[in-house]
């Protein structure tokens, strides 16, 4: 793996081997010393140039637990405002030593950039970029449900025949795009549901189904998951009277509330990318639950992360004992 | 002064003639054309075999960006037009999104005599309909209509006159000295922040979408206002399928408008964003293979008058960033006929040849501009604007070796058919063997 730019990239195969890869990360973290010596003297940079401190803090943790050196660069806006330009700032990166660079970024697309354009040679994991990916996101998912899901942990499987329901805000998520992408490539049978105006036109084209109804969705699909998205609630008041007309009106319609977390199969996971907006996507009865894999895909988060940067950076040398 | 005695070319209608260039017109045709020459006291012939070479009347742009004055890195009136010439280009309108904006008489003057002492190719500057293209209020219209620039096309190019009122204010007002609104048809509500074509490749890339309605919307609109006030009205690179379709109901219903398309959108689609190049974000965006093939079908039967290359050059580093950073626009002047011959001439399937070419990328154009003495027949009397092709050629773009000052062409290392051989405009070769005649040379 050269770089992990979008889900969409990874073949059946490849993924498989990032699960198992961090399979075996993850089996590390139980140990008394965490820290594996297998990225020593390499130099991870973290280049973000929009606020995620989970997902920093994510690659960060992940790094180093492998025993790389890790530069945080926190550029608040861009080039798209001012500043020096994105090109600039990454060669200023390389000549710095960085021999991995982990992006996050507003602009669709500025990973790719990143990695294609020629001005830089280092590998580009994307972290995250405007509304098109966010692949270590969709690959943490499916650790988490391919771990409850299949069959003795899943080892070497894919998620063949699983359904999942991913509600929300799919216009504007890259968690729903990188889900779509990646869940298809593992088998699973993917329904995303929202209301129509959070729906990009040509998504009909995506390998998944669509629905405007989750509690039919919920009847017809007897889900093995659900991934309730998060909502921005500046999408109310948005150009055009808004995407929805009130956050009470959401919540009746797409919201994860006690009935339909009663509605679910008694397997089903709940999932959640975080930070949840509690009482608006999802109900504490569902967050809190013992079926919420919320607070565990924060620590899959870390094994996965581990496995990308592992298999970028020293991938040739086969799997770390 | 030079005379050319040009032998053994072919008109755009497909006979084979000689043609006698002499202080700045046509002098002869035919057998004339050597019997003139040779009569000429004192002047000096330079001959030009042209066999196998296909004469064309010099080719007219009615959207061209020549940046000057005020950004002067991207291109100049000197640079632009010397592309234009290489291109086969004796006239292009210089749109009027400059550095003061071109909304009055001394800015549209200056560009206008920028081009008489460069030389290259005639310039028509294009005065802005409102002023500072703010779509607020009516820019000195007719103050620049009545310059030394003669302004005839209007247009806040870039911008939409979207004000419904100030649309029709500007079509009617015009009228007194038979000028044309050319619109930019984009319904700005439609299109915030929008980057790409709404469709199927923009809900994959996660970039925001620019609905093809949102152009429709505003041609549907504009037509019917220029039918109630009984105006022409022009409309800028049309690019949908929907788009095609309205202009060809206006026109069936005797509505006075006239359409452009650009080269890009006739060749280009979506698809090539796929990698995020900034080198194919252009506005109106490249749309999807339908809407290239309806508007080559528009242009074929006529619903599309004339091709326009919307030339737009940028620096380097407004291409060299991330998609969404990146200027909107494309370089053309020395690519659109190639373009043009590969999308239409070239294909059998279609009826359109050299004297299409002819009608839409030179006397329509002129027309619609009211440039006189431009795309003109190539007849005895009229004046010398000539551009000599090589429709056997076939060339690589090399962004690099184009002689507009920026870089930012989207057929970078594509094959292309049909070179410009030479460009005569009023008399003077500005191009010769495909080279650009700099000064003294000429």
């Amino acid at each position: 793996m050269r770089h992990l730019l979008s889900a969409a990239d990874l073949s059946r195969e490849e993924a498989i081997t990032v699960l198992d890869t961090a399979a075996t990360m993850a089996a590390t973290q139980s140990r008394e010393i965490k820290k594996l010596p297998a990225l020593r003297g390499l130099t991870v940079v973290n280049l973000f140039f929009e606020d995620s401190t989970r997902t920093r803090i994510s690659f960060e943790a992940a790094a180093k637990r492998l025993s790389a050196d890790v530069i945080n660069f926190a550029a608040k806006g861009s080039s798209v405002s001012k500043g020096e330009s994105l090109k600039d700032t990454a060669q200023t990166l390389q000549a710095m030593g960085a021999d991995a660079v982990v992006i996050r970024h507003s602009a669709s697309g500025a990973p790719h950039r990143l990695a294609t354009s020629g001005w830089i040679d280092a590998p580009v994991v994307n972290a995250g970029d405007g509304m098109h990916q966010h692949p270590t996101q969709a690959l943490l998912d499916a650790f988490t449900m391919r771990r409850h899901l299949m069959p003795e942990g899943g080892a070497g499987a894919g998620l063949d025949g699983k359904r999942v329901v991913i509600v929300g805000d799919v216009l504007h998520s890259r968690v729903a795009r990188s889900n779509v992408d990646l869940l298809h490539t593992l088998g699973a049978e993917v329904t995303l549901v929202a209301p129509p105006t959070l729906l990009p036109i040509g998504a009909s084209t995506w390998p998944c189904r669509i629905s405007y109804d989750l509690d039919a969705a919920i009847a017809e699909q007897a889900p093995d998951a659900i991934m309730m998205l998060r909502v921005q609630r500046e999408r109310m008041s948005s150009a055009g009277g808004g995407f929805f007309p009130s956050a009470a009106e959401y919540s009746r319609r797409y919201g994860l509330d006690a009935a339909r977390f009663e509605a679910l199969p008694g397997h089903a996971l709940i999932m959640h990318p975080g930070p949840m907006n509690r009482g608006l996507e999802i109900s504490a009865r569902a967050a809190d639950s013992d079926r919420s894999t919320i607070v565990e895909q924060v620590a899959n988060g870390v094994a996965v992360r581990m496995a990308v940067l592992y298999l970028v950076l020293a991938g040739n040398e086969g799997t770390p004992s | 002064m030079t005379d050319y005695l040009i032998t053994g070319a072919q008109l755009p209608e497909g006979s084979i003639t000689d043609l006698l260039l002499a202080d700045g017109r046509i002098a002869a045709t035919g057998s004339d054309a050597a019997d003139m020459a040779g009569a000429r006291a004192g002047a000096q012939v330079h001959r030009i075999d042209a066999h196998g070479l296909v004469a064309l009347p010099g080719l007219v742009d009615l959207h061209t960006h020549l940046r000057e004055p005020g950004r002067e890195d991207a291109e100049t009136v000197a640079s632009g037009t010397r592309a234009a010439a290489v291109g086969g280009f004796t006239c292009v309108h210089a749109m009027a999104n400059t550095t003061p904006v071109a909304d009055t008489a001394g800015v549209v003057e200056q560009v206008w005599r920028l081009g008489e002492d460069a030389g290259w190719a005639q310039v028509r500057p294009v005065g802005a309909v409102t002023v500072g293209l703010a779509g607020e209020q009516l820019a000195e219209l007719g103050a620049m209509a009545s310059s030394a620039a003669r302004v005839r096309v209007f247009s806040d190019d870039g911008l939409c006159v979207h004000d419904p009122v100030l649309m029709r204010r500007a079509l009617e007002y015009v009228k007194a000295f038979d000028g044309v609104v050319a619109q930019h048809a984009q319904e700005p509500r439609l299109t915030a922040g929008a980057l790409m074509h709404e469709g199927i490749v923009s809900a994959e890339l996660g970039l925001t979408g620019w609905p093809a309605v949102a152009e429709e919307a505003i041609i549907a609109r504009d037509v019917l206002l220029a039918e109630h006030v009984g105006s022409r009205v022009h409309i800028c690179h049309l690019s949908t399928a929907g788009s095609v379709d309205i202009v060809r109901w206006a026109k069936a219903r005797g509505i006075q408008v006239t359409a452009e398309v650009t080269p890009h959108h006739l060749m280009l689609t979506d698809e090539a964003i796929r990698g995020y190049d900034p080198q194919f974000k252009v506005n109106p965006p490249l749309r999807t293979a339908e809407d290239v093939q309806a508007v080559r079908d528009g242009l074929e039967d006529g619903t599309i008058d004339i091709v326009a290359t919307d030339h737009a050059p940028h620096p380097s580093e407004d291409k060299d960033c991330e998609f969404a950073a990146a200027a909107m626009g494309m370089t053309g002047l020395e690519t659109a006929l190639s373009v043009v011959t590969e999308a239409m001439v070239a294909d059998d399937s279609r009826d359109f040849g050299w004297q299409d070419l002819a009608r839409t990328m030179s006397a329509t154009p002129a027309r619609i501009g009211r440039v006189t003495g431009q795309g003109r027949p190539l007849a005895a009397g009229e004046p010398a604007h000539v551009t000599l092709v090589d429709p056997s050629a076939r060339w690589t773009v090399d962004p690099a070796g184009l002689r507009t000052a920026s870089e930012n062409t989207p057929f970078a290392a594509r094959e292309l058919p049909a070179r410009v051989m030479a460009t005569f405009y009023r008399g003077v070769a500005t191009v010769l063997d495909g080279q650009p005649q700099d000064g003294s040379t000429r």
